[in-house]
C-alpha cells in the first residue's frame, strides 16, 4: 500500500472493519468487488486527486475479520451504514463496483437523504432479463477474475499472469463470504428494483460493453427502475471497468459529480 | 463382527467417451446421456444382487446417494431403502448415509426413516453424511454452512424420533412451527447412527463425542490408523473407551472364482478415470467454505493444478499394494482382510464388491462368494481377534445413553 493511504480500523456492528482513507474535497465511498480488491489501483489514486476516497474491506473478504452472523447483502448494507456515521463521513458519493454496486443500491435504499449521488459500475443486485449472472461456484478462482476483463493482459497488469497461491487462497475466501450472504438467489434481490423506483438519488450507471459477469443489458433495467439515472457504456472493456479502464471511469465520475 | 455389501450403483452404460470428450463426468456432465432403458435395468439388477445378499447371509446392506453423476445411480437413499424394508426379511439397511444439509426439512427425513425403520421390522442403521461438495452445487444448497446445518439437521431428526411432540424447533439454519411427526422409529430409543467419513477431521471428532461409530471409506492403513487415534482421543475426553464396535471400515474387494479375472474385474473400481466420484472441476467437489479451514491452503493450490490433489490420487497397483484395492479368489482375499483386520481392528466391515462394467453374472458371483466363503472365514477371525460389532457389544446408541437405551443415570 503507498504510504500516502491512511489505514484504519473501526468497530461496527461486533465487527472489525479495515478501511483506506486518501484526498482531500467531498467524500466518496468506493465498494468493491466480490473478488476482493488489491490495496493500490490506480483507480483509487486517480480519485484521491478530487475526492475524500474511502474504501472499506468488505467484512469477511480478504483479510478482515469474518462477520459470523451476517445473512445478507443487505445486512452487509446496514453494517457499512454505521461505519460511515462511525468515521463521520456525511452524504458521500457512493461508488458500488460490481458486487458492491449491489450493496451500495441497497446502502442508498435505507436512507437516500443520506446519499450525495450514486455511482453503479457493472453492477449485481437485480436478476438480468438476459442471461444470468456468472456463478463463481462454477468456475476456477483464476477464471472467474479473468472473465472481468475483456483484455487478459490488463489482468496480468493487475494480478500477474499466474497470481500467487496467497492470492487465490484470498479469491477463496472472498468466495466464501459471497456464497454466505447472496447465495440465493445468486448475487442478486427480487426486492431492490422496486425500492430503487423510488429513489430520489441521482445515479450514474457505468458498463463495460464486454461485461462477462453481469450481462451488459442489465444496465437499461437499472435505468428502468431508477427515477434519476445516467447510463455510460464503455467500449472493449469487461466487468472490471476500474481495473480495465481506470482513467475513462474516473473521469465519468468526475464529471458526473461536479456537474 | 457386521458384515456388509455395498455397491456405489453404477450407471454403467453412460458413453464414456463423451465424458473424456467433455472432460467431466460430474455435475455439469449433461445427463442427456442417461439413458432410462438401461437405468431400469440397472435398478432392477442392483436389486437383485442385494436379494442376493441377503439369501447369502450378509448382515447388511450399505447404501447412499450422489447427484449429477453417472458413478452412482442412487439419486434417494432412501428409495432403496424402502424397497429393501419391504422385499428383505433379515439383513439390516444401513444408510451411509443420507446428506443432511441437502435437506430443507429434516422432519421429513425423520418421517422417511421412521417409517423405514417400522416396515423393515426394527431392520435400519440411519448413516448420516455432510454430502459431496457437488451435491450442494447439485442441491443448491449452500456449501457454507454444510457443517452447521449437518449439525442441526441431525440434532433435529433426532428430536423428531425421541422427543414427544408437538415442539417448536428454532435453530440457525431450521425453523419448524410444529414438530409432531405421526410416524416415529421402531428401534428405541432411536435407530443407530454411524456415519463414514474419507478426511475431514471434523467429522471424525463429531462422530466421536456422540459416540457414532465411524466408517473410514477406502482409506488406507496408515490412514485408518491416524482416524482410531483421533477418535480415542475425542472418547476419552467424552468420557467412554471406544473399541472395535466404534470402527467400521469399507474397501474394495472384488471376488471372483479366478485371479486374473478377479483382477480385471477389480480394474473396473477405477472406472471413472480414478476418481471414484468421476472427473471434475476441483471447485465443484470442493466449494468456497465446504472443507476445512486447515484445508484451504491446499486445496486452492489443487484447484489452480499446482498440486496434487488433498484427497489423493494413486494407481490402480499403488491401491492393490496398500490393500485399499482387493482383487482375487477367496483363498487369497482373506488373509489380506485378516491384516486389514489385524491392524485396524473394526467391528464393522463393508466390502464394496463391484463397480463399473463389471457383468451382472460376475457380480452376482462376486456376492456368492463373500457371503458364503469369504464372510464365514471372516467371522471366524473377527472371533479370534475379538472384534464385535455395536450389535454385538450391545454398544449404546449415542453418547448420554446406556446399553439399555435409556438416558444414562436417569432414574429406574
Amino acid at each position: 500500500m503507498p504510504s500516502d493511504w491512511v489505514e484504519v480500523e473501526k468497530v461496527v456492528a461486533t465487527t472489525r472493519v479495515k478501511v483506506r482513507r486518501k484526498g482531500e474535497g467531498p467524500p466518496l465511498v468506493v465498494l468493491h468487488h466480490d473478488f476482493g480488491t488489491p490495496p493500490d489501483l490506480p483507480f483509487y489514486d486517480l480519485l484521491a486527486q478530487s475526492f475524500d476516497v474511502v474504501v472499506p474491506e468488505h467484512p469477511g473478504f480478504g483479510e478482515s475479520e469474518r462477520p459470523v452472523w451476517m445473512r445478507s447483502v443487505r445486512d452487509l448494507a446496514a453494517l457499512y451504514r454505521a461505519l460511515l456515521n462511525e468515521l463521520e463521513v456525511e452524504r458521500p458519493i457512493l461508488v458500488g463496483l460490481g458486487f458492491g454496486g449491489w450493496v451500495a443500491a441497497e446502502m442508498a435504499t435505507m436512507g437516500a437523504g443520506d446519499v450525495e449521488r450514486l455511482v453503479l459500475v457493472g453492477s449485481m443486485g437485480i436478476r438480468p432479463n438476459e442471461g444470468f449472472i456468472l456463478d463463481q461456484a462454477l468456475v476456477g478462482y483464476m477464471d472467474y477474475a479473468q472473465a472481468a476483463f475483456e483484455d487478459p493482459a490488463r489482468f496480468d497488469a493487475v494480478y500477474g499472469a499466474q497470481p500467487s497461491n496467497d492470492q487465490l487462497e484470498l479469491w477463496d475466501i472472498c468466495r466464501e463470504m459471497c456464497f454466505r450472504i447472496a447465495w440465493k438467489p445468486y448475487m442478486y434481490s427480487v426486492s431492490l428494483p422496486f425500492l430503487l423506483s423510488s429513489l430520489p438519488v441521482r445515479t450514474l450507471l457505468v458498463w463495460g460493453r464486454e461485461d462477462k459477469i453481469v450481462p451488459v443489458s442489465t444496465a437499461a433495467q437499472f435505468e428502468e427502475a431508477l427515477p434519476d439515472a445516467t447510463l455510460s457504456v464503455i467500449d472493449n472493456c469487461g466487468h472490471a471497468v476500474d481495473m480495465e479502464q481506470p482513467e475513462a471511469l474516473g473521469g465519468l465520475i468526475r464529471n458526473f459529480c461536479t456537474g | 463382527m457386521h458384515l456388509m455389501y455395498f455397491t456405489e450403483q453404477p450407471m454403467s452404460t453412460y458413453p464414456a467417451q463423451a465424458g473424456l470428450d467433455f472432460g467431466a463426468t460430474a455435475l455439469m456432465f449433461s445427463n442427456k446421456h442417461f439413458d432410462p432403458v438401461s437405468g431400469s435395468e440397472l435398478y432392477n439388477q442392483y436389486i437383485e444382487q442385494y436379494l442376493l445378499a441377503e439369501e447369502v447371509g450378509i448382515d447388511g446392506i450399505m447404501l447412499n446417494e450422489h447427484h449429477n453423476a453417472p458413478f452412482c445411480m442412487q439419486a434417494k437413499a432412501n428409495v432403496f431403502a424402502a424397497i429393501l424394508a419391504g422385499m428383505t426379511e433379515r439383513v439390516k439397511i444401513v444408510m451411509l448415509g443420507n446428506p443432511l444439509p441437502l435437506a430443507e426439512n429434516p422432519v421429513r427425513l425423520a418421517e422417511e426413516l421412521a417409517m423405514i425403520d417400522m416396515i423393515s421390522k426394527g431392520r435400519l442403521v440411519s448413516g448420516f453424511v455432510r454430502g459431496g461438495g457437488q451435491e450442494q452445487l447439485a442441491a443448491g444448497v449452500n456449501p457454507a454452512y454444510n457443517r452447521e446445518r449437518f449439525e442441526e439437521a441431525h440434532d433435529l431428526v433426532v428430536q423428531a424420533w425421541t422427543r414427544e411432540g408437538p415442539f417448536r424447533f428454532e435453530g440457525e439454519h431450521y425453523q419448524h412451527r410444529v414438530v409432531n411427526p405421526w410416524a416415529v422409529p421402531l428401534q428405541k430409543p432411536y435407530p443407530r447412527v454411524w456415519v463414514p467419513g474419507v478426511i475431514s477431521k471434523e467429522t471424525i471428532v463429531w462422530a466421536a463425542s456422540k459416540r457414532y461409530p465411524y466408517i473410514a471409506l477406502n482409506t488406507s492403513i496408515e490412514q485408518t490408523k491416524g482416524i482410531w487415534k483421533l477418535y480415542d482421543e475425542v472418547a476419552a475426553e467424552a468420557g467412554y473407551e471406544a473399541g472395535p464396535e466404534n470402527r467400521g471400515y469399507l474397501i474394495q474387494v472384488h471376488v471372483s472364482d479366478s485371479e486374473e479375472k478377479a483382477v480385471e474385474n477389480a480394474r473396473q473400481f477405477r472406472w471413472m478415470q480414478g476418481e471414484f466420484t468421476g472427473l471434475a472441476h476441483p471447485v465443484w467437489s470442493t466449494p468456497s467454505g465446504y472443507g476445512s479451514p486447515s484445508n484451504r491452503r491446499a486445496f486452492v493450490e489443487f484447484a489452480a493444478g499446482r498440486r496434487d490433489n488433498p484427497r489423493g490420487q494413486t494407481t490402480f497397483e499403488q491401491q492393490m499394494e496398500d490393500l485399499r484395492i482387493i482383487a482375487g479368489t477367496p483363498d487369497t482375499v482373506v488373509p489380506k482382510l485378516r491384516r486389514i483386520l489385524e491392524e485396524t481392528r473394526p467391528g464393522i466391515l463393508a466390502l464394496w464388491g463391484n463397480d463399473g462394467t463389471v457383468s451382472q453374472a460376475d457380480s452376482l458371483t462376486c456376492i456368492r462368494l463373500i457371503g458364503e466363503e469369504v464372510f464365514p472365514a471372516i467371522r471366524d477371525i473377527a472371533k479370534e481377534l475379538d472384534l464385535k460389532s455395536p450389535f454385538e457389544a450391545n454398544a449404546p446408541v449415542g453418547i448420554g445413553y446406556d446399553e439399555n437405551g435409556a438416558m444414562a443415570g436417569a432414574a429406574g
